[in-house]
Parts: C-alpha cells; structure tokens; sequence
C-alpha cells in the first residue's frame, strides 16, 4: 500500500493521452488577504487582457477564500470575463493544501491554456505545487510575457542577477503556467460597468483533513518593501553618515515614497541591509527613483536600471550614474534636497490648502 | 529525528561576467560556493540535532565537484551526505529535479529511516525560482512551509510544530506536523562555523554518490533535459537603457524647480496621482 502511494505520487504525471487543444483561454489566479485583493492580481488581468485577446481566447479569473464574492466581481471590472469563485471557511487563510486542491480542480475542468500568478511567496508557493501536480511548466518571476502564432507562452525573466533575460517556453504540457513579478504590469482602469459570469467552485476538503493550521497573522506595516515602492529615494556614500538618510526621508515623505541605499551606504552601516539595492540586495523598478550620492557601481544599478525615470544627485559631473539618470544635478545633495522637498511640496499641496 | 537538507552548489554570481561579444555567460573559472539559502537550512537541521538529537543527511543534485559543498556540511556536524550525479539528470528543469531530489529522499529514507523533516533554502541564488522546494513537497506528499524564519517549538514526540513565516506584508504563525518540508529564509538563524574534529572529519569524509543506477524505480523520461517541459528558446543581454540626460543647471533653488516642472511634465503627474 505504501508502496503503491509512493509510485504513484513520484511519477506524477497528465492521465493517458491528453488533447492538448482543448485547453483554451487564460486564468489568473487572483491573490487575496483578508479580503483585499493583491494589486499584482489586477495588473496580471491587465497583462492577461492583452494576451487574451491576442489568442482570441477567455480571460478567467480565480477567485478563493471566505467572503471574497466582492473580489470576483472586482475581477470581472478589472478585465475577466469568468470568475471562479471558491468561498469557504477552510480557504480564509492561504494554505497549499486546500488551495491547490481548489486550484486543480478548476485547472482541469476548466481547462485554461495559460495558467498565471504573482510572484509573491504565496504565488510561488501555490505555483509549485500545482505545476508538479498537473504536471507542466512553470516559469518564474517573469518580467515579459507574450504567446505567438502557436499560442506558446513566452515569459521572460530576468537571468544571472538581472545580468540577462530568458525566454522560457513548454511545448510538451498545458496549461504553460508563471508567476510573474508584481509592479511590472499596469492595470486596466476599473470599470464597474463591465460584465462577466461568475461561477461557483466547491471547496471539498474538510478542516479535519487539514494539517496545516494558521494560527494568527501579525501586519508589518514598517517593513521595508522596496519591490512595490512606486518612488525609491535612496542614497550612498555621498551622504556623510547616517544623520543623511533624515533629508532623504523627508523627500520620501512629501511623495509617499520609500527610503533606500546603495551598497556603500548599507556596509558602512548607516542603514539596515533590507534597504539596499542591487546585486545583493533588492531589485527593484519603481516609477520614479532617485539616486543622491550614489556613483553608480554595476552592482547598484542592475538593481534599479528598470526604474521609469531616475534623477541622480552627485557632487561628481563624471559619476556614472549620470549615464542612465534622466535628470542629473551636479551639486550638494545637502543644499539640493531639502530645495527639492519644498519644491514638491508646494507643487503637491492643493491650491486651496497653501 | 531524521532530517534531509536539500542544498544546491551554484555559480558565484558576483563573480559571473558576460562576454561583450557573444553576450553570452562567462562561467569559467567562476568559484562554486553553497546556495546561501541553504545553509540556513543545514544549521537549522543541525540545531535540531543538538536540541533533540537527530540523524541529518544532506543531498545534493550536481555534478562530482558538488562533493565539496557535502563535505562543508559534513565538517559542519552532518551525518551523511549524499551527491545525485549522473551525467543523465543534466539539463533539469524545477520538475525534473523535484523527481530526481523526491526519489533520493525516498532512498534516504530506505538507507537510513523514515524522513520527518526536510530542509531547504527559500530559492537559488542561481535560478531564483522557489519552485522545487514546493514540488518535493508535492511529490512525496509531505505538508509544506515556505518562507520560514523561525521555529518557535517542535514537539519531537508528537510531531507538532510552530513556525512563523516570513510573508511581503507580515509574519504568519502557523502549526503544523511532521512529516513536513520547511524552505527557510536567512533571518532564521545565522550558520556556524566548522570545529576543528568537523573539519577532520569532512577531511577524511567521501560523500555517498547515487547514478542512475542506483535508483530501481526511476522513470528516465522525467529526468534531465528529457523530463524538463520548459526550454529557454533563447537569452539575451538587455540594451543599456539610452537614456539623453538632461543635466539640470542653476542655483539650487532653479534645479528644484526645473526637476519638479519637468517630472510633472511626463506621464509620472497621472501614474503617480500627483494630478
């Protein structure tokens, strides 16, 4: 008996001979926290819409937890045209089991030809599991995707500490599943007019067969999150000392953006390692990213070259940051910042509040 | 307690450059080094056998020079390591490897009893996927913890355990039973030096090598190149960004104000809500 369990789980693999061709339309596995959806969830839809319709083919949705029937809605505004909604008490925290049982199910009813996710730890962590399942091919972390003449899947990802990109295929399986990184993709405008069919799934497992229990969740909302900061402010060597970082925070403040460093900054220990950008840091591409008192070693900007636009604030005209800065200022970050902190600030502040 | 620690022997990716010609990798000559990941999870395996006493064995998928990184955790206080190697598992995919690394767990467990934990980084510095940690999991059937930075109790008679684990916007403090697969991040411990008997004994240590052969159930076409569904249609190196800098010049007061004009000038004033 235990042997037979063992055969069969190892050499996991599609039953008999499958049609591949009757796997049609694309699903996105929408990801939730207490009923907030993840933003990379309505960005994927705003990806996926394109892809979609590229394939003349449906865009569904997945939609699973305890009281989410307002996000399956929210799906269809943000571009699906079904939802499967699962809604049970068993789902109200992610778990892989339940999840994944969930999730295979609708996979192969439904039968979906692009399967895709966030890459986000729950993303990934309930990405794995299915594409050993099914079984099929999983990419990760994609920054690219597009489908060709032949409906293949073509997501790339960065390679080598973003020194390369990939494009990754699978020809053999469907659904061609990836996760892809979250603030890469821009969502559609929600429009609430949108219409679209929701369909209940139904959630099997009983909570007695659940192992795995979540006991409690605790927010950290001073964690540092610098992959979906929208505006980076980060320094280096440039700023003296730790009391620097006080001019960058203000910045930060006035447009809601997130404190960084570079290297330098991190190892002189003027800043905690969680803010650093870069090869052994975090990569990231915000919307807007400034770079004061940084030269621009490759370590650092292959971490943040992505970013929409940079400005790069340095003392020296021949710092190599000024290469791929949009807007350079030569000068002193010390006299130059807290110039620039009031200038948004006048700017950001309403007219009828000056 | 026996406890498997899957670790993995990467490239050095300080140390990897791209040949501007070809722009294709320069892996020559470039050090091998253990997944930093992973070696959380070998100390993690290794606290546990202080704490409860336990049976640790490493395992390995790579080529013969990957003896080195078992020998590392051997002079580390590893029981047993083990180097899957065989010429027919290159070219693996997550999936493949997930089945290659899932039957030698099993094997493990033949040779040396049933597994209750199994150990492994968060994700390569190489590949950078987080999927086979994942797929093992899945494919021996085992619960499955991502992301955990701390243990905070196992009960080693009942096989309950505690973790918190790491999520973007939080911790999440989950209970579970062995037989488990936890992937770990760095917060969870800081790994410890070799002693001088560990460095002895990893000295005179020869990892355990498994082929193909020495797996009877193995299906070869789930292995290496054969049993890996995704393929890289092809890779190249980014552009530079051509980027015509537009150097602000002027009294501090002028650039300020010329940088907040101009940014509101592109479409940063709607993606941002400054409008």
């Amino acid at each position: 008996m235990a042997e037979d369990k063992r055969r069969k789980m190892i050499g996991l693999q599609p039953e008999g001979d499958v049609d591949w061709s009757m796997y049609r339309g694309i699903m996105v596995v929408v990801e939730q926290r207490s009923g907030v959806a993840k933003p990379v969830s309505w960005q994927l839809l705003g990806e996926a819409r394109r892809l979609a319709d590229k394939l003349d083919a449906p865009l569904m949705a997945l939609v699973m937890g305890q009281d989410v029937s307002h996000i399956a809605q929210q799906a269809i505004g943000y571009g699906a045209d079904i939802v499967y909604h699962a809604d049970a008490p068993e789902l109200k925290d992610y778990r892989t089991r339940p999840y994944s049982r969930v999730c295979l199910k609708v996979i192969k009813t439904y039968r979906p030809e692009i399967v895709l996710m966030g890459a986000t730890y729950t993303g990934r962590d309930l990405a794995g599991a299915i594409a050993t399942h099914l079984p099929t091919g999983l990419t990760a972390d994609s920054t690219q995707l597009d489908v060709d003449d032949e409906r293949l899947l073509l997501a790339s990802r960065p390679a080598f500490s973003e020194k390369m990109l990939a494009t990754i295929l699978c020809k053999q399986f469907k659904p061609q599943m990836a996760t892809v990184r979250a603030g890469v993709f821009q969502a559609l405008p929600y429009d609430e007019k949108r219409t679209g069919k929701i369909i209940a799934v139904h959630q099997d497992m009983h909570e007695n067969d659940i192992v795995t229990k979540v006991l409690e969740f605790v927010q950290d909302d001073n964690r540092v999150n610098l992959e979906d900061a929208q505006v980076i402010v980060a320094g280096g060597r440039g700023l003296g000392g730790p009391d620097g970082f006080k001019l960058l925070h203000e910045l930060a403040n006035v447009l809601g953006g997130t404190v960084a460093a570079s290297r330098a900054a991190t190892d002189l220990g003027w800043i905690d390692h969680a803010y650093q950008v870069g090869q052994t840091g975090t990569t990231v591409r915000p919307k807007l990213y400034f770079a004061i008192g940084i030269s621009g070693a490759v370590q650092h900007v292959v971490g943040m070259q992505n970013s929409d636009y940079i400005v790069a604030i340095n003392k020296d005209p021949n710092a190599p940051i000024f290469q791929i800065a949009n807007y350079g200022i030569v000068g002193d970050l010390f006299e130059i910042v807290p110039l620039l902190t009031k200038a948004f600030q006048e700017r950001l502040t309403p007219v009828m509040a000056r | 307690m026996h406890i498997v620690v899957c670790i993995k022997q990467v490239p050095d990716s300080k140390e990897i450059k791209i040949d501007p010609k070809t722009n294709t990798l320069m892996r020559q000559g470039v050090p091998a080094v253990v997944n930093y990941y992973d070696m959380h999870g070998v100390e993690e395996a290794l606290r546990i056998k202080d704490k409860y006493g336990a049976r640790v064995t490493v395992i390995t998928m790579g080529p013969p020079s990957a003896d080195k990184a078992l020998k590392q955790c051997i002079s580390l206080g590893a029981d047993e390591g083990v180097l899957v190697s065989d010429r027919a598992f290159a070219g693996a995919d997550t999936l493949a490897t997930s089945y290659v690394l899932a039957s030698a767990i099993y094997k493990a467990a033949d040779t040396w009893g049933p597994v209750d934990m199994i150990f492994a980084g968060k994700q390569t510095s190489d590949g950078d996927t987080g999927q086979v940690g994942p797929g093992i999991a899945c494919r021996i059937d085992y619960e499955q913890l991502t992301y955990v930075q701390q243990i905070e109790d196992i009960n080693p008679d009942t096989g309950e355990l505690i973790v918190h684990r790491h999520l973007e916007d939080g911790v999440e403090r989950v209970k579970t039973r062995t037989p488990v697969l936890i992937t770990v991040v760095t917060e969870l411990n800081t790994p410890r030096r070799a002693s001088l008997p560990g460095m002895l004994r990893a000295a005179r240590y020869t990892p355990i090598v498994w082929t193909t052969n020495d797996f009877e159930e193995l299906d070869r076409s789930k292995i290496g190149l054969r049993g890996s569904p995704t393929i890289v249609s092809k890779t190249w190196v980014p552009e530079p960004k051509h980027v015509s800098t537009d150097m602000l010049t002027g009294t501090g007061n002028e650039v300020a104000a010329t940088l907040v004009e101009n940014l509101f000038g592109t479409e940063l004033k709607h993606s941002l809500g400054w409008a």
